[in-house]
């Protein structure tokens, strides 16, 4: 929309309405995003969201790295869920390559990545209770999320961007006594999440900002491509774990939380819920870890470990390829998506054959849900722009990659 | 007045004084632009308590800050709008330049991100890390604590830049 079409004359009052821009420096917009708004008064008359202030290339630096170096990248897209990012794209690479990573690996891929939905959930309802005036929920949130960050730690290394899952396996097998400091998370957080209901569910000022707020009817959100928590507020069941499960999300039982409104207070609700339903399914892997293999057993695609490297002068070789040629994946191309904390985040990864990739497109959630926010603001007061930014659940790194 | 010429000890000392407040009082720019913003929301969260160091008043307007945190990437597109908060920012102003990609370009050597955001504002404090963790962060602060107490730079240096130039 060009600026004169945003802030041209109302042909019948004759009034031009005032241009503002929301960012790109703004408490509220979760990053770097620009919105620029034609008000009458306080009331929205046009909305229009301006992106890339954090293009980084990311698509295009991948072509650059060799298939597990690009997985360093994808963590620093959506970097409130860095692993359901090498989730995806190891999922794709993995499907190029035709083969399947054990059960254990699959196992401890899916309670990393309802980990990390959790600590998303997180970010996002503490960032966005703050911008309805309410800090403490910020307080109380981050400090479970450390827990998880911990955790996080304690298997890759890093707190945030972890790249813990690696094309065929992962880096590591789980650390000792891992499964003990997961326990006693498993065991407090639940009466967290009451806090947080406690905080927020009965709060006058919460329910009259959200209920009614940014409603979405199923129709929009399915033709603006929404996906995740978002889309199912809205009242549809569309969920990738059950739709398409991938990485035996099939051997686990929960159920897929909707919404009927489709407003931002049904967002809250979906988010709010989704987090028990991930502690259910951490619960199940918990319980049915099996034991055994943690990689794929192929020197071709997994790097043999340090020990054999000092005794097999094959397995030397092999390392020496892997880590200067990189993985060569048979030339061809695939989609593999995986159901991350805001939506189906996808991969579409093309191979020449070479031990880099051809081309990475990433179909980030939040790009998606993102273009719908002047659908949901429409002829609003300007304090709900606020209120809907903070429920579709952002993150500008994956919106402009 | 007289003799004052002789005994400069009030006025160096009223500078010591300024320094300890304003080094104990850092007013960070709530500002961040990528991961290393997680990091310091993280810093400024009740783990790691910014608070305990006196800069946890994370002000949402540039005009209330003393402190900016470039936490994150700066692509060329964000660069004229740093520079722009940077001259926003009443005097004396510091910069910290947290993570990787905002010292250097991190990872990301392309089109797209400024090869170090020292481009386009005078940096105080470099952070390591990508991102650096909330440790990493305190003790950048901690850093420019002490460079302010020395009476380091207090007025920042001219350094004009038109829109578009970051891209040198």
């Amino acid at each position: 929309m060009a600026e004169t079409e945003l802030g041209k004359v109302d042909p019948e009052t004759g009034l031009k309405p005032m241009v503002i821009n929301l960012g790109p420096q703004h408490p509220s917009t979760h990053g770097v995003l620009r919105v620029r708004l034609a008000l009458d008064g306080e009331q929205i008359r046009a909305c229009e969201p301006v992106i890339g202030y954090l293009h980084t290339g990311i698509e295009k630096n991948c072509e650059d790295l060799t298939f597990n170096q690009a997985i360093t990248l994808t963590d620093r897209m959506d970097y409130l869920s860095p692993i359901t990012n090498n989730f995806g794209y190891v999922l794709a690479v993995e499907k190029l390559l035709g083969v399947e990573v054990p059960k254990r690996c699959q196992y401890i891929r899916v309670m990393f990545a309802e980990l990390s939905r959790i600590a998303s959930h997180l970010v996002w309802l503490g960032t966005s209770a703050m911008d309805m005036g309410a800090m403490s929920p910020f307080f109380y949130c981050l400090q479970q999320r450390e827990q998880i960050l911990d955790l996080i730690e304690s298997a890759a290394g890093t707190r945030m961007n972890p790249s813990y899952f690696r094309v065929g396996g992962l880096l590591n097998d789980l650390p000792p006594g891992f499964i003990e400091r997961l326990k006693k998370f498993l065991d407090g957080f639940p009466r967290w999440l009451q806090e947080y209901h406690r905080l927020l569910d009965q709060n006058p000022i919460w329910l009259e900002r959200l209920k009614g707020t940014g409603v979405i009817s199923l129709e929009q959100a399915l033709d603006y491509g929404w996906t995740g928590p978002a889309l199912r507020a809205s009242g549809i069941d569309r969920d990738l774990r059950k739709w398409n499960p991938y990485s035996s999300y099939e051997d686990f039982e929960f159920d897929v939380v909707t919404a009927e409104e489709g407003d931002v207070y049904a967002r809250y609700s979906v988010r709010m819920r989704e987090m028990e339903e991930s502690l259910k399914i951490i619960r199940q892997v918990m319980d049915n870890l099996p034991e055994g293999a943690w990689h794929v057993d192929s020197w071709k695609i997994y790097p043999p470990n340090k020990a054999d490297i000092g005794r097999n002068m094959e397995a030397l070789i092999y390392h020496f390829k892997l880590f200067t040629e990189g993985i060569r994946v048979p030339a061809g191309e695939t989609y593999a998506a995986v159901e991350g904390p805001k939506g189906e985040i996808g991969y579409y990864v093309v191979s020449d054959g070479s031990g880099k990739p051809y081309r990475v497109r990433v179909r980030g959630p939040s790009f998606y849900n993102l273009q719908a926010l002047p659908v949901l603001v429409q002829d609003r007061m300007l304090a709900d722009v606020v209120a809907a930014i903070g429920s579709i659940d952002i993150v500008l790194g994956e919106v402009d990659r | 007045m007289a003799g004052v010429e002789d005994r400069p000890i009030l006025f160096a000392s009223m500078d010591k004084l300024a320094n300890w407040a304003r080094a104990n009082s850092l007013w960070p720019a709530q500002f961040g632009l990528a991961c290393c913003a997680i990091e310091m929301m993280a810093t400024a969260g009740s783990r790691f308590d910014l608070s305990r160091f006196g800069a946890e008043v994370m002000r949402a307007s540039p005009r209330q800050a003393d402190v900016m945190i470039v936490a994150g990437r700066v692509s060329q597109k964000m660069a004229p709008v740093v520079r722009q908060l940077y001259d926003q920012m009443p005097e004396p102003k510091w910069v910290i330049s947290m993570g990787a990609c905002a010292s250097v370009g991190g990872v990301f050597n392309n089109y797209a991100i400024v090869q170090g955001v020292d481009r386009v504002v005078p940096v105080d404090i470099y952070v390591p890390g990508c991102p650096p963790t909330p440790e990493g962060l305190i003790e950048g602060v901690m850093k420019l604590q002490q460079k302010i107490m020395q009476g380091g730079r207090p007025v920042a240096p001219a350094m004009p830049i038109a829109q578009g130039e970051a891209r040198a």
